[in-house]
């Protein structure tokens, strides 16, 4: 399979959040702002790399029938680093996600990758796919947590633009299920 | 009356799916009819209720004691996958009527984070047994009662005339967005 | 793909491997990231106390907890004290009345009890509304600095006080002033309970001398009129 298209399938194309419609829970709960969109993001996509790398490669010596058990431990353990690693080094955005770093274990893009394409693949496809589906949620929760941001308190990452109060609905609930209706519609018009 | 202020506050205030985003997946794929919102909201209370008791009595008496906290997502997503396992095969053999109402939706809800959620949440926030019970119960509820009003309202909408990417999806996130922003009335009501 | 069969010896002895390796992996990552994640709680709270009571980061903090005057969770105090001179008194109290529940506020008194300054610490309330009870959002609680609680009623105006509330945040408004007026309760009644000198509180090897307190009120009071 050509990897350039396997690494960029995640972005726009079969964009785990617009297109699959999958780990909506973090997406909607942390994209309050576009550095924790961000922020989500990555963690999510280290998970996602780190054990996209480790089921390709334990593939072959797992029985079909403690498949599913296997990898969730395995997906767990690595939310459980990127856990504590995040409380030591950043507390604050640590603090910020909160519920939502240990969720990401139950977060539907991580098994469904593991699942659907690591269990399949080499170890560098599974790599790149993991990095790219990764990298394609970030983007996601990136682009959300900033148009919710913009619109909710007319800043980005942080900067205020105008210095007055935003349309405050969209940092609130309502505008995470209003604004990501929105931008599903959007890239499926693009992909078109 | 704190019991009742959990169960409400669990309910209304911070709604599991519209104030605090958790079980979004559910929500969205078994919301089309309110009979499939119905069984999905019975199973979610059962699951959940025996989840939190389980992993409560986990943390407490195994996690604590032996001071490895840190073991807690695994651990507990250990627990609720096999539990889940568990319920299937004992309602099939004791209860075929209930497997066939929920049997459907047990495979579903071990990646449900509602579970996962709320029985981190009950650790967070320092509740005992019994509370930790009634506030899972009170989640619980609060789950059924958005799916079964979705889905009350999805029913609807097949027969509108919604522009062409709209449609779906789409739609039915607008949706959500209008009835979390009904829910938003009940803020403040604790 | 040559998969291994699904035995039960397979089964179990592949799961039992899988988790021994990760239950290893974890406690090493566990242990190394022990100290800095306890380092960033230290440096958290210190900076925290290091607002309400500037200084504390020079000199020493003491703490200890102290009852609450309505009979809920105990108040945690940090007596800020630098080169012996008392700095003041770091509250750490809290409200359950928030638009979404608990809150976390952090006060400076000095030792008569005027507010030094105070901050939020912990809330889950409205982004742009009841989160400007931070001073990361807005300078809305700059508004207690300087005030005693004995003279200046800790109450939004629209409930006969003299605070300013947050527009379209009353209950978050309300909370914090619920918080302060805690922390100041208690402030006062473990005040009177150490004028008897030496009192023994909740912690219970940590002795509180009062006396040497009142030496140097008036470097107090300039810290608490500037601003």
């Amino acid at each position: 399979m050509n990897q350039w298209k396997n690494f960029t399938k995640g972005f726009i194309k079969e964009n785990p959040v617009f297109i699959l419609l999958l780990g909506l829970c973090p997406t909607l709960g942390v994209t309050t702002s576009a550095i924790n969109g961000l922020g989500m993001g990555l963690a999510t996509t280290f998970v996602l790399l780190m054990s996209n790398t480790v089921i390709s490669l334990i593939k072959n010596v797992i029985p079909n029938k403690v498949r599913i058990p296997s990898f969730i431990v395995i997906i767990a353990s690595f939310v459980t680093i990127v856990d504590l690693v995040m409380a030591a080094y950043v507390p604050a955005l640590h603090a910020q996600l909160g519920l939502f770093i240990p969720l990401i274990v139950v977060n539907c893009i991580v098994l469904g990758r593991a699942e659907a394409f690591a269990s399949k693949n080499t170890v560098l496809s599974s790599m790149i796919d993991g990095l790219g589906m990764g990298l394609g949620f970030a983007f996601a929760l990136t682009i959300l947590g900033a148009v919710r941001e913009l619109l909710g308190s007319y800043a980005i990452f942080g900067y205020k633009l105008i210095n007055t109060d935003g349309m405050l609905v969209f940092v609130l609930a309502p505008g995470a299920f209003i604004g990501l209706a929105y931008l599903v519609a959007i890239v499926r018009r693009i992909n078109k | 009356m704190e019991y009742i202020l959990i169960i409400i506050g669990a309910i209304f205030v911070n709604n599991i799916v519209l104030a605090q985003f958790l079980g979004i997946c559910p929500f969205m794929g078994v919301s089309s009819k309110v009979k499939t919102a119905v069984g999905m909201g019975g199973a979610v209370l059962f699951v959940m209720t025996l989840a939190v008791i389980v992993t409560w009595i986990i943390m407490h008496y195994v996690l604590i004691p032996f001071e490895i906290q840190y073991m807690q997502t695994i651990a507990y997503i250990l627990v609720i996958a096999s539990l889940v396992q568990m319920v299937e095969i004992i309602l099939k053999k004791m209860s075929p009527a209930l497997y066939q109402a929920l049997g459907v939706f047990l495979p579903l809800i071990t990646t449900n984070c509602a579970i996962l959620g709320v029985a981190i949440l009950v650790i967070q926030k320092e509740f005992n047994l019994l509370e930790s019970v009634i506030f899972s119960i009170g989640n619980a509820a609060g789950f059924a009662l958005a799916l079964i009003i979705f889905a009350g309202i999805r029913e609807h909408m097949d027969k509108l005339n919604i522009p062409e990417g709209m449609k779906g999806i789409p739609a039915s996130l607008v949706v959500a967005g209008i009835l979390a922003l009904a829910f938003m009335g009940f803020a403040g009501m604790v | 793909m040559a998969k291994k069969d699904s035995t039960f010896l397979n089964m179990t002895l592949t799961l039992l491997i899988v988790t021994a390796i990760s239950a290893v992996a974890l406690g090493f990552v566990y242990n190394s990231t022990k100290g800095p994640i306890e380092d960033a709680k230290a440096q958290k709270l210190k900076n925290a106390i290091n607002i309400v009571v500037p200084g504390a980061d020079k000199g020493e903090v003491e703490e200890f907890k102290v009852p609450s005057p309505d009979g809920g969770e105990e108040l945690t105090f940090y007596k800020v004290t630098h080169n012996g001179e008392l700095k003041g008194y770091a509250v750490n109290t809290y409200s359950n009345n928030g638009f979404s529940g608990h809150i976390s506020v952090m006060v400076g008194f000095d030792e008569n009890g005027v507010i030094i300054d105070n901050n939020v610490l912990e809330h889950a309330e409205t982004p742009g509304l009841g989160d400007k009870t931070s001073k990361d959002v807005s300078d809305w609680n700059s508004q207690f600095i300087g005030k005693n609680p004995a003279e200046f009623k800790l109450n939004v105006k629209k409930d006969g006080g003299d605070v300013d509330a947050i527009t379209a945040a009353t209950i978050s408004s309300r909370a914090y002033c619920d918080a302060l007026d805690r922390a100041y309760r208690g402030f006062v009644a473990f005040k009177e309970s150490s004028d008897s000198k030496l009192v023994e509180v909740s912690d219970d090897n940590t002795l509180i001398e009062d006396n040497n307190t009142e030496v140097d009120s008036t470097s107090n009071e300039n810290i608490g009129g500037t601003k």
